[in-house]
């Protein structure tokens, strides 16, 4: 495709999404498909051909709109009329009431402003609102736009230096900062270099990359296609979880998008630019995503980590440079590319800047996917876009990160979240996981929870992790069953303190964060354990167990 | 100066720690000297006594009755020794922990299985553990003397540091097996 | 040649090749740290961390055995929190599964033996595992008793780096990790065991063994360092 190709489609996608007077987005992500989107998809078309009103409203499948304990979501344009629990019925009534007589359905409009308000979108600018299926549909939203100015008016350092000016940091959880990442690769020596997106994502809960490939995936290949160009790469893989169908499916369509339309492949845009991205397939370990057990797992080896130095900039894959980008990380590019980075280091606090995908879930009112400028705080996530904690309970606690995130007490909820606050305070930033615990949780139970999941995800590779997360989930459980005592507690922290710094990834290095948390805000519900025999939320001892020794 | 009250105690174990400990050879007169045995398999007291400044336990704790005396000798004693790899982490005595319901299949593979006459598990004994345990897993122990047998002059040293008030640091000095 | 790089460990100023390890550098001056999963002559693994040293200016922990030694790096060995850890690390390898010396035929030359001698791991404070795997006893020479095995991963490695088979390997994961011949077979009927012994030699415990031979003799730790020198030309 040449410049002016790009321009010119573009222009005529606008100019035909301005032809119609609606547009009826209908969200087909994996939250919203188990409850009939793709059934309220067609009573829409078909209600859209029945009231004749197909020259002036546009039904289009779309990606996820952020809402999906209220699905299936639909958003109506202009005015962004978000329409919940939206039903093939439902659907008619929608096309008759707001489409034919100009009056929106307010019985069925999702009623919280709260959870939008201080929601700001960069990197899911065009989840919900365009059709992920339809190339054309990227590109009307200025879509390659930022390919195309990297390519023809910017010099591989130039883009390097925009992204380190912008302050953007690695998304999937360590929060190094991408222009430096990308400079080591760009400046190692080897050839060929890749570059792998990382679309791993296992946490339990999390679910912000699922979606953001499933309803922007040409933001991902532009991001992967603009670093390729960056650090001098023409191959990329995205490493995706098989456990994600519809995302697997939505990139292979739009990887193939990509290359008939020129995005992708020889000489894009005429210049002497190539690249070209394969999909890669995990076989579902949590700690495939952890960088260098991707770079084994595409080597075709067993998912496990190996130690740093030397680094994947270094010796990635198959012993080349390799940059290894979280797809949200990715996403980001763009953006940067086409408004500067000027405009990204706006947003967010002085040393985080931009902003952060978050899959808000546990027991909060208004539960779902948004994104948040770094610095805004916990307690404005929790308490105003999330709505808080169901009506009688009393919140206790929110975990930050994912399973090895820590579990923050309400004293903290006024952190601002970056990466530095959160590691500071026992959290991490993770893949993004916020989960609200109220006071019907049992800190001692749910550390011992997230501590099993990290058991059952260890590689068991090295020995802390393995050997050592394996005895932390045995004493936890034993003090929910009445064992242990009071000495146990610095022996449990002591053990902790060994896996965090002994371990080899990542995994190992945050598994302890539930326990270590827990046992830092909330260590009278372990002494109440030991000492008591009581759980102060009455969860534990339930089985009838306790009783020390056999 | 009043002498040493020293208990020395054989639960579930083969009493070589305890031959090790006779094989101290003269130094046990040595040691005569300084302590009093207050209670022991080679001596005839039948309760543990009360008060008791050191005690030695050989052997991983395997029935009920062992599990109640251990935690008398807590009870009872000041330091408390782990005497051998058995009282220090099951060892051989232990290696039932492997099988399942190894509470009931020793004894049947021992007195049914094995047995050409009376072909029936014991009544009148105390009853085994579901899984034999090493002395820290039901107590505190303040002093861990590792060896299959540990060595007569480890023994003796690890004695002789707790009879001078020193906290025995064993580093490079036993041996497991 | 390559260039000589100058470092300090544990003080003293040593100089070592580029490219080169600090665990080999160290060793080359005579500076001990304790090691376990390392084989000399195979690659490194980094798993059972028992090598870990620290660098001034990082908070974080290096498996010597695998990080490159740097220009100025000064590194140190031995600390109170190094000696804490790796007595975390044998403890919790002691506690795996059922290590029982007394009847084990690497009793008196096994290194995870050795090594809680050395750091005075005197006891467990963690519950002991007593895993019941099936001893594999099907090949006629040699014995593979999976219960004493530490996951260190040197056979694998020997197997497919020195006799470049690969017969073995690791199935399943974390602690349920186990080290299985082709695809979980039995020993006696592995179809690529070229029967060579070497897993046996490098195994420093007792999970890998020669039938009816002391281990003492059949530990053969340098033999594997010896092999790829005379393969180097050296």
């Amino acid at each position: 495709m040449k410049p002016d190709e790009l321009r010119g489609l573009a222009q005529k996608e606008q100019e035909a999404r301005k032809s119609y007077r609606f547009r009826i987005n209908v969200c087909c992500s994996s939250g919203c498909m188990p409850f009939g989107a793709l059934r309220v998809l067609t009573a829409f078309r078909d209600a859209v051909r029945e009231f004749k009103v197909e020259e002036e409203c546009y039904v289009a499948r779309t990606g996820c709109i952020g809402t999906c304990s209220l699905a299936p979501a639909v958003l109506v344009e202009p005015g962004d009329y978000l329409y919940q629990n939206v039903t093939p019925e439902r659907a008619r009534e929608i096309v008759k009431e707001h489409i034919v007589n100009g009056r929106p359905v307010k019985s069925m409009l999702y009623g919280n402003e709260a959870f939008f308000k201080k929601q700001l979108r960069v990197v899911l600018r065009n989840t919900g609102k365009i059709d992920p299926l339809r190339i054309e549909d990227y590109i009307a939203v200025g879509g390659y736009y930022a390919l195309l100015k990297a390519l023809t008016r910017m010099t591989p350092q130039g883009v390097i230096e925009e992204v380190a000016l912008s302050g953007l940091k690695g998304r999937g959880g360590a929060g190094f900062l991408t222009g430096l990442k990308w400079r080591y690769v760009a400046r190692a020596p080897g050839s060929p270099k890749y570059v792998i997106a990382n679309l791993d994502e296992g946490d339990p809960g999390v679910f912000a990359n699922r979606t953001l490939a499933e309803a922007d995936p040409h933001a991902i290949l532009e991001g992967m296609a603009i670093a390729a160009y960056a650090v001098g790469s023409q191959k990329g893989y995205i490493y995706v979880r098989s456990e994600y169908p519809l995302a697997v499916q939505t990139l292979k369509k739009a990887i193939e998008a990509a290359k008939s339309m020129g995005f992708l492949g020889e000489n894009i845009f005429e210049t002497s630019f190539s690249f070209d991205v394969e999909l890669r397939l995990g076989a579902g370990a949590f700690v495939a995503g952890e960088e260098t057990a991707i770079l084994a797992s595409i080597e075709g080896r067993r998912a496990m980590p190996r130690p740093r130095p030397p680094y994947p900039a270094q010796s990635g894959l198959w012993g080349k440079p390799t940059l290894v980008n979280n797809v949200e990380t990715l996403a980001n590019v763009p953006v940067i590319l086409l408004k500067g980075s000027e405009w990204f280091s706006s947003i967010g606090s002085k040393n985080c800047t931009g902003t952060k995908c978050f899959s808000l879930t546990g027991k909060v009112n208004n539960p779902g996917l948004i994104e948040v400028p770094m610095g805004i705080t916990l307690r404005e996530v929790v308490f105003e876009i999330g709505g808080g904690v169901p009506p009688g309970r009393r919140f206790k606690a929110v975990q930050v990160g994912g399973p090895s995130g820590g579990f923050l007490p309400e004293q903290l909820l006024d952190l601002p979240i970056d990466y530095e606050s959160l590691t500071k305070a026992g959290a991490i930033m993770g893949s993004g996981g916020i989960v609200v615990l109220d006071d019907t949780s049992c800190m001692v139970d749910t550390a011992k929870f997230f501590t099993e999941f990290c058991v059952d995800e260890s590689c068991g590779k090295c020995t802390p992790c393995r050997a050592g997360l394996h005895k932390l989930f045995k004493i936890l459980d034993g003090f929910t069953r009445g064992e242990g005592s009071v000495e146990d507690l610095s022996k449990v922290e002591d053990l902790c303190e060994f896996i965090k710094e002994a371990s080899l990834c990542g995994l190992g290095q945050t598994a302890p964060n539930p326990t270590l948390t827990t046992l830092r805000y909330f260590r009278d519900e372990y002494v109440a354990h030991v000492m008591d025999k009581r759980c102060p939320a009455g969860k534990c001892f339930r089985s009838g167990g306790g009783g020390g020794v056999e | 100066m009043a002498k040493v009250r020293l208990a020395t105690v054989w639960l579930s174990g083969c009493s070589g720690c305890h031959m090790s400990f006779l094989d101290q050879d003269e130094k046990v007169l040595e040691l005569a000297e300084k302590i009093e045995l207050v209670y022991s398999p080679i001596a005839d007291v039948k309760d543990f006594p009360e008060n008791v400044d050191v005690t030695l336990v050989e052997g991983a704790v395997g029935n009920e009755e062992q599990l109640e005396l251990l935690k008398r000798i807590r009870r009872n004693t000041r330091i408390l020794v782990a005497l051998g790899d058995c009282a220090v982490n099951g060892n051989v005595t232990a290696l039932r922990n492997s099988l399942r319901n190894s509470d009931e299949e020793v004894l049947k593979r021992a007195y049914v299985e094995n047995a050409s006459i009376n072909q029936a598990a014991p009544k009148q004994v105390p009853r085994l553990l579901k899984r034999v345990l090493a002395l820290n897993e039901v107590v505190n122990v303040d002093a861990y003397v590792p060896g299959c047998p540990p060595s007569a002059e480890l023994i003796n040293q690890v004695l002789n540091d707790l009879l001078e008030g020193r906290t025995p640091v064993l580093e490079g000095r036993f041996k497991y097996g | 040649m390559s260039k000589p790089i100058e470092l300090t460990i544990d003080g003293r100023k040593v100089v070592a090749e580029e490219g080169e390890t600090i665990l080999k550098a160290a060793k080359k001056n005579g500076i001990y740290v304790p090691t376990l999963c390392y084989l000399e002559g195979v690659s490194s693994f980094g798993g059972c961390r028992l090598c870990m040293v620290e660098i001034k200016g990082s908070p974080r922990l290096f498996a010597s055995c695998i990080t490159p030694v740097a220009e100025g790096m000064e590194v140190l060995t031995d600390s109170e929190r190094l000696r804490r850890y790796r007595k975390w690390a044998v403890e919790l390898l002691l506690a795996e599964r059922p290590h029982v010396c007394s009847v084990c035929v690497a009793n008196g030359s096994c290194e995870l033996q050795q090594l809680a001698t050395e750091l005075g791991v005197d006891h467990l404070r963690v519950d002991r595992e007593w895993t019941d795997y099936e001893v594999d006893l099907t090949h006629e020479r040699f014995a593979y008793d999976p219960n004493r095995c530490i996951l260190c991963t040197r056979c694998i490695r020997v197997c497919d780096e020195v006799e470049g088979v690969h017969t073995l390997d690791l199935m399943l994961r974390g602690k349920n990790s186990k080290v299985v011949f082709d695809l979980d077979e039995n020993w006696g009927f592995s179809q690529s065991c070229t029967s060579c012994g070497k897993c046996s030699a490098a195994c420093p415990v007792g999970a890998l063994y020669v039938k009816g031979k002391p281990l003492s003799e059949v530990k053969k730790k340098d033999l594997v360092s010896f092999i790829m020198e005379r393969r180097s030309g050296k």
